[in-house]
Order: structure tokens, then sequence, then C-alpha cells
């Protein structure tokens, strides 16, 4: 038994099945993150007096990973093409530099966290700070969701370069779609709730 | 077709057949966990939904059964052995007649007994029953959980996961579904979910006792047993969300060839349909139920306001959350969440009609962008639950003539359902009777939801019995009864035998008289102004005095139609070995899931199908027989 359009596009429609799946599976995220910034939005408007807070935040930090993030997404980017170019040492290259440019982001959120926490501010000092630490901490699980999937692309998943490299070059595609959208959350996230 | 042994049980032909038509050039045998338990094959994971979800129905409607008892006999002690007793006695009947393979039915058999000492534990202990005499803390929890077994662990289970899995690949026609092993995490995140509510009846406090709605602040002050609820909930959102991307995906890249979008049967539109409605409307549930936990464990405030005094005493948090949000965020979700209940039912009742009216079904493509416009419609209705939150006139203006809007796909699909029936000679066949009880209980349903998406009227009548008995009309004699349907109509599809007629026809009719006992005395206990969620029923109240012998009615007729339940589950057990054989199509239907060998084997079909026409050409002028299947070529002379 073989499910059809695994690896080939479906002539009417133009796609093969995984690359539909990620694209509803970011349809159903961006219903999840619509919902918290909603929510955040109707807090905000909603409270007579919003509570300070985001003169606290370091922007420089912030921006500082704004740039890892967008650069990640960059060479997320390459890694893709490389396969396409059927170039497998660059495409480990590249690989290798989006995850450790995503460490790097969650080490920089790490000291901004730990920063906050000696200040005494925590999720429960006042709903500025709940929705910082819940939109964030959210999207810092996303992060770890694609250092988990880059990783396994660039360690045991990527034996099937050897057996299936147009399928293996498919799901280096659709790792980077998600990764693309958590890149996007981050760009949305850092002026809504550093900078306004 | 294969020659069948005497003995052979439903899930071993499964497994023979697999072994028959295995295409891949070795015998691959797979042992009993992957067969069984870790299966990836669409057909056993549906099977797995469907007996899970159908264990589910049966707990959650023992919890309303306690709750009946209740408010029949408020302050009086409870009479366990009511409960205990029927169900061990399933249990140990389940075991002997069910004949399928010892240790399935050792299963069965033991899950049923478990149900009657967990019924047992809850119906006994000082924390519950001081004296025998329920506390209302513990009647609380009842009501929280009763809706959301019933919803999120029984009619969604049995109508997504159980026959969109088993039915929408074969009726596309094709070999599984998309992402198999998708489909396997699909389900035991779903089974993990359940596991974790039913566990929660453990823990200090007690199970979530906020109600299904888990309205905050009350939830977020309320005992552990609502943090269990939440965690339970993440498991099922996931799960549903696993499950939605894998359909529409399966829909829509592996139909057969020459089954175009038009050429769809509806229930695998109903079922596309309904999968979006999950994909876009629970990730706002989930959001909610991260910022509760947050609330719960962190010590957030995003739904407590300032100033909350909880006992006589200040509640030290930052305050400045709104209660309001939570409702929109849950209702968001939970209003699509009506038409995740009824798409399906609708869909099976369509294939149902058109198959034992032997026509076909009028209207399809009215049928087609009324389930369309109708899941569009139900993102934007959503605060019509909300008409007495004060959330103001504009809004309520704007949700009421959404509502009113949305009633008007419904209506065009039950009358084109209804109007199929015209002319035709109809097969009074079980599935049949059921599907054809759905109309008039769902219109009933739809019907009384009127007066409920109307500000003025909803006004007086929010809160009340009126309500549920609304909710119940659409969701239990509604859905559930479509649900039975195609329980009855696939049986003979998945078994190779069908389901004993006298004993359906005994299961219908009790049924349909005893659940009307039970929901239509709700709506004169609602105008009356009985408020739901009262756990003695409304005794303390003066207006509620004319109607409170209702309440003896509607609980014996509840016990009543929980015996006849008990007649399904015998004729199911008993005939998945002793029933008439069935051979590959046995209602002489024309789509795809009978055009295969019963049970189909791993990978559906013997040949790659391919499909001339559409999905219902029943009584064709000038054709031999009175349906020609889909996958018949055309031969010449003959109309397209």
């Amino acid at each position: 038994m073989q499910i059809p359009y695994t690896v080939t596009p479906r002539s009417d429609t133009g796609l093969f099945n995984g690359k539909l799946g990620i694209w509803l599976f970011l349809a159903s995220e961006v219903m999840l993150f619509g919902a918290l910034f909603s929510s955040y939005v109707l807090l905000r408007t909603g409270a007579p007096t919003w509570p300070r807070g985001w003169e606290e935040l370091n922007i420089p930090l912030a921006t500082l990973n704004t740039a890892i993030l967008i650069t990640s997404s960059v060479t997320m980017v390459m890694s893709w093409a490389s396969l396409m170019m059927k170039d497998f040492n660059k495409f480990r290259r590249y690989m290798g530099s989006t995850i450790l440019l995503a460490f790097g982001f969650l080490v920089v959120k790490a000291f901004e966290y730990g920063h906050k926490f000696e200040l005494g501010h925590f999720p429960s000092t006042s709903n500025f700070f709940a929705v910082y630490f819940t939109m964030t901490g959210l999207h810092g699980l996303h992060v770890i969701g694609g250092i988990v999937v880059n990783s396994y692309l660039l360690g045991p998943g990527s034996k099937m370069w050897n057996t299936e490299p147009e399928r293996f070059t498919n799901r280096v595609e659709i790792a980077g779609l998600y990764w693309h959208f958590v890149d996007l959350v981050w760009i949305f996230l850092f002026p809504s709730l550093y900078l306004l | 077709m294969r020659p069948r042994k005497e003995r052979e049980t439903p899930l071993e032909h499964v497994a023979a057949a697999e072994h028959h038509t295995h295409d891949h050039g070795h015998e691959e045998h797979l042992g009993f966990w992957r067969k069984y338990i870790f299966s990836v094959d669409h057909k056993v994971i549906g099977l797995q939904y469907g007996v899970t979800a159908l264990l589910f129905l049966f707990f959650g409607f023992s919890l309303m059964m306690i709750m009946r008892w209740q408010l029949a006999h408020p302050g009086e002690p409870i009479a366990a052995v009511f409960f205990i007793a029927p169900m061990a006695l399933i249990g140990v009947v389940v075991f002997f007649i069910s004949g399928i393979k010892p240790s399935l039915s050792m299963l069965i058999g033991l899950l049923f007994l478990g149900m009657a000492g967990l019924v047992y534990y809850l119906t006994s202990g000082d924390e519950r029953f001081p004296g025998g005499i329920m506390l209302p803390e513990f009647y609380n929890q009842l009501g929280a959980m009763h809706g959301t077994i019933m919803i999120f662990l029984g009619v969604v289970p049995l109508g997504v996961g159980a026959f969109g899995n088993f039915v929408v690949p074969l009726q596309i026609g094709a070999p599984d579904m998309a992402f198999p092993k998708l489909n396997m995490v699909s389900y035991w995140s779903y089974f993990v979910g359940g596991l974790t509510m039913l566990v929660s009846f453990f823990v200090p406090g007690g199970a979530a006792n906020s109600g299904w709605t888990s309205y905050a602040p009350l939830s977020v002050i309320a005992t552990t047993g609502q943090t269990m609820w939440i965690i339970g909930m993440v498991f099922l959102i996931t799960s549903s969300l696993l499950g939605s991307v894998n359909f529409i995906v399966t829909i829509v890249q592996l139909r057969a060839k020459g089954l175009t979008f038009m050429r769809l049967p509806f229930f695998v539109w109903a079922q596309l349909v309904t999968s979006f409605l999950l994909l876009l409307a629970f990730p706002p549930l989930e959001a909610a139920a991260v910022l509760q936990l947050m609330d719960r464990v962190a010590g957030t405030s995003f739904f407590l306001p300032s100033g909350l005094v909880v006992s006589g005493q200040a509640l030290q948090n930052a305050g400045g959350g709104s209660p309001i949000l939570w409702q929109h965020l849950f209702w968001f979700l939970a209003h699509p969440e009506v038409y995740v209940l009824i798409l399906p039912a609708l869909g099976i009742v369509g294939e149902i009609i058109a198959n034992n009216t032997r026509k076909p079904l009028w209207g399809y493509k009215s049928l087609v962008y009324s389930v369309i416009f109708l899941g569009f419609m139900s993102f934007i209705v959503w605060a019509h639950h909300m008409f007495l939150t004060g959330m103001g006139t504009t809004i309520s203006t704007f949700f009421q003539t959404t509502t009113m809007i949305i009633s008007i796909p419904s209506v065009i699909i039950l009358t084109a359902l209804i109007i199929s029936l015209y002319g035709a000679s109809i097969r009074f066949t079980v599935p049949m009777l059921f599907a054809l009880a759905f109309l008039p209980m769902f219109g009933i349903g739809g019907l009384t939801g009127l007066p409920l998406g109307l500000a003025p009227p909803d006004i007086h009548l929010h809160d009340t019995y009126y309500v549920i008995g609304h909710f119940h009309y659409v969701v239990a004699p509604g859905t559930l009864f479509a649900l039975f349907a195609g329980i009855y109509f696939w049986f003979p599809k998945i078994v190779g035998r069908t389901m004993n007629t006298r004993l359906g026809k005994i299961h219908f009719w009790g049924s349909f008289v005893a659940i009307n006992f039970v929901f239509m005395p709700m709506f004169i206990q609602g105008l009356a102004g009985v408020s739901r969620r009262l756990y003695d029923g409304g005794q303390q109240y003066a207006h509620a005095q004319g109607v409170l012998y209702l309440n003896n009615v509607m609980s014996i007729a509840a016990w009543v139609l929980g015996a006849f339940q008990v007649v399904f589950i015998v004729n199911f057990f008993w005939s998945l070995k002793r029933g008439e054989k069935a051979d590959t199509n046995p209602w002489h239907a024309t789509t795809l899931d009978w055009q295969t060998p019963t049970p189909p084997p791993h990978g559906n079909f013997l040949h790659e199908p391919v499909v001339y026409r559409g999905p219902y050409e029943y009584s064709v002028p000038g054709k031999k027989s009175d349906y020609t299947p889909q996958n018949e070529p055309e031969t010449s002379g003959q109309k397209a």
C-alpha cells in the first residue's frame, strides 16, 4: 500500500500532502496567536489604566534577538536552497547555523527573563507582565519545537537524503515554513510588547 | 470474495485480509500490539475511536443518571445498586455473548466492570455522599463532567473520529488517511485526554465543578480538578487539531481519479467543513486554556477582575482581568463546536436517506453550498450565548442578526432532506428509522433555538431548563440518533454481518418515545423559569412548585431510555458473531465505501477505483438495476 502524493504534487491541486498539511497547521497557529493577541488588545483597551512595565523591558536585547531570528530564517532558506542544488554539505552548514541561532535567541531570552525575575517582575506582578511572560513563553516553546525538528533533520533524519532526496528536500521545506512562522510571530511580538 | 471461516471475528478479517492483499513483495506480520493497539490503519483507528467514544458516552450517561436520581429524589439516600448492577451485568454478558477474540471481549467486559467500579466510587464516600445523600458540590462536578464527557469525549470522537476515520477514506477511494502515523497520534492524544478527565475524579476536591463552560472567575478559584480539566482539554485539542489537518489533506489530495468535489458524497462534504471548524475554532480555546492555566498556576489575573472577594476575603492578585474575555474565547470555540456535533450527523442522515429512498438527494448542490456557508457563519455568531453579560445592545444586535442568518442554511439543509423523501418508495430499515426520526427531532432542537438567538426572549429563557431542552434535542435525539443510524448502517461493512433488525426496532421505538419524555418537559420547566444547575431541581423556589412533578417524569423516562440502550449493547455484541451474514454491498449503495471487500483489506481497494458519476445515481431510468455505483464504467448508449 502506497499513499499517493507524499513526494510529488497532485496535478490539480499543485501540492504534495505535507505542504498542504503544514499550511493548515499554520492556519491553526495563526488562530492560536491571534486569540492571544486579541486578548492582549482587549485587556489593554479595557483597562482603566494599563499597568506600566514596558519601560523595564530591554529594547536593545530584543532588537538583537529580532536580528538573530531573521538571520536564522535566511539560513533556513539557504539550507533548503542548498538541497535544491544538491549540495548536502552546504545544507548541513546552513541548517547547523539555523539551530545555533535559535539557541542564541533562547539564551538572550533567558538573560532577559532572569533580569526581570531579579527585579521582582513575575507573571503575577501585573497584567502587563502576565501578557509578556505568557506570550513570549509560548513563542519560546515554539522555538524549542523548531530546534527539535531542525536537529532531527540535521541528525538522524538526514539519512533520508541518500534514499529519498526529493522527500527529504520537501521535509526541509516544510520545517522552513514552520520556522518562518515562528519568526513572524516574534516580529509581531517585538513591537506590540516592547515598543507600543 | 474470499471464503470466510466460520468463527472468524471482525478484527481478524482485517488482519487476514492484510496478508492476502499486501502489495509489497514480502509478508509483513504485525503483532497484536501493532495490529490492534498502535495501529496506523484508518479502519482500526476508526474502530478504536468508536469503541472508546461509545464507552465514554455510556459513562457520561451514567453521570446523568446519578443527577436525575438526585433531581427526582433530592435529599434522599441514593440506591447505588441500581447503577452498578446493570453495568456489572453488561460487563459479564458482553464477555459471554460477543464471541470475539477472547482477549478483546475480556478487555471490553473488564472495561464495563471498571466503569461499574468507578460509579460505585462516585456514589459513595463522605466527600460526595455523606450518609448516602448527595452533596451540592458533587452535583456540580457531575454537571461539568457530564457535559465535557458527552461533547468532547463522546459525540465528537464518535461522529468525527470514528465515522470520519472509517468512512471518509473509503468514500473517496483512498488507500488510507494522508498521514497514518499522525492519525495514530490523534487517537492516543484523545485517549490520554480522556484518561486525564477520568483521573480528575480522584484528586482532592474531585473533578472540575465550574460547568462544562468553565466560566471565570469561578473556574480560576476552583479546586485542583479544574487544572486537570485544562490539561485534559489541551490533549483533546491537540488530538482534534492533528485529526482535522489529516482529514482536510486526505479529502483534498487523496480523492480517487474522477472524483471531483461536486461528486463527493454529502457525508464527505460534511466532514470537510467540520474539519475546518475544528482546525480554526479550537486554537482560541487552547489560548484560553493557557491563560486560565496561568491564572491558576502562575497567579496571573487574565480573567480575574480587581477587588474580587472570595468567601469574605479579598483575593491577593494583581487584578485588572476580564471574566467576559474567557466567555468570548470559550464561545468562539464552542459555537462552531455545535456545528461540529451536528454536521457529521447531517452527513450520515443524507447518505442513509438517499440509500433508503432509492433516489438522489434533492438539491445536492444547495446542500453543499449551505454546509459551506453554515461553516463560515458559525464563526460569527458566538456571542449569542452572552446576551446576559451586559456586553451592550449594539453587539447583541449584531450577533442576533448573524444568528438569524445562520438559521437559513440550516433550514435549507433540513428542507432538502425532507423533500428527498417526497415520492419515494421508502425502505424502513433500522438505520432509516433513526435517520427519519432525526429530521423532526433536529427540527425541534433548531426551532426552539430561535427564541434563544434573539436577545429579548433570551433574557427570560437564559440559563433555564429551556436551554437544556433545546440543545439536548439537537444533540441527543438529533446527533445521537444519526450516529446510531450510522452504526446500524455501516456495521455490515465493518463486520460482514448486519445487526439484528427486531432488536434494532425495539431499540429505536423505545429510545424514540423515552427520549421525548426526557427532554420535552424541560421546555415546560424552563418556560416556568426553573434555572439549570440547581442540585435540588428547583425545590426551594416557589415559582417552580407547579412543574416539580415533571422531574419524576423525566427521571423515570431516563431510566427507560437507559434500559433500551441495553438492547443496543446486547444487539451490538450479539451480532458480531451471530448476526445475519451480509455481502459486500447489502444496502445496494452507490458510494465507493460499498464497492470494496468486506471488511476492506489493508489499502482498502483491490484495484485503484475510478469514478465516473455523482454519488447518488439511484433509480436511473433505463438502467437494469436501481443503483449505479460511482465506479461503474459508462457503457455506450447510456446517459451520463
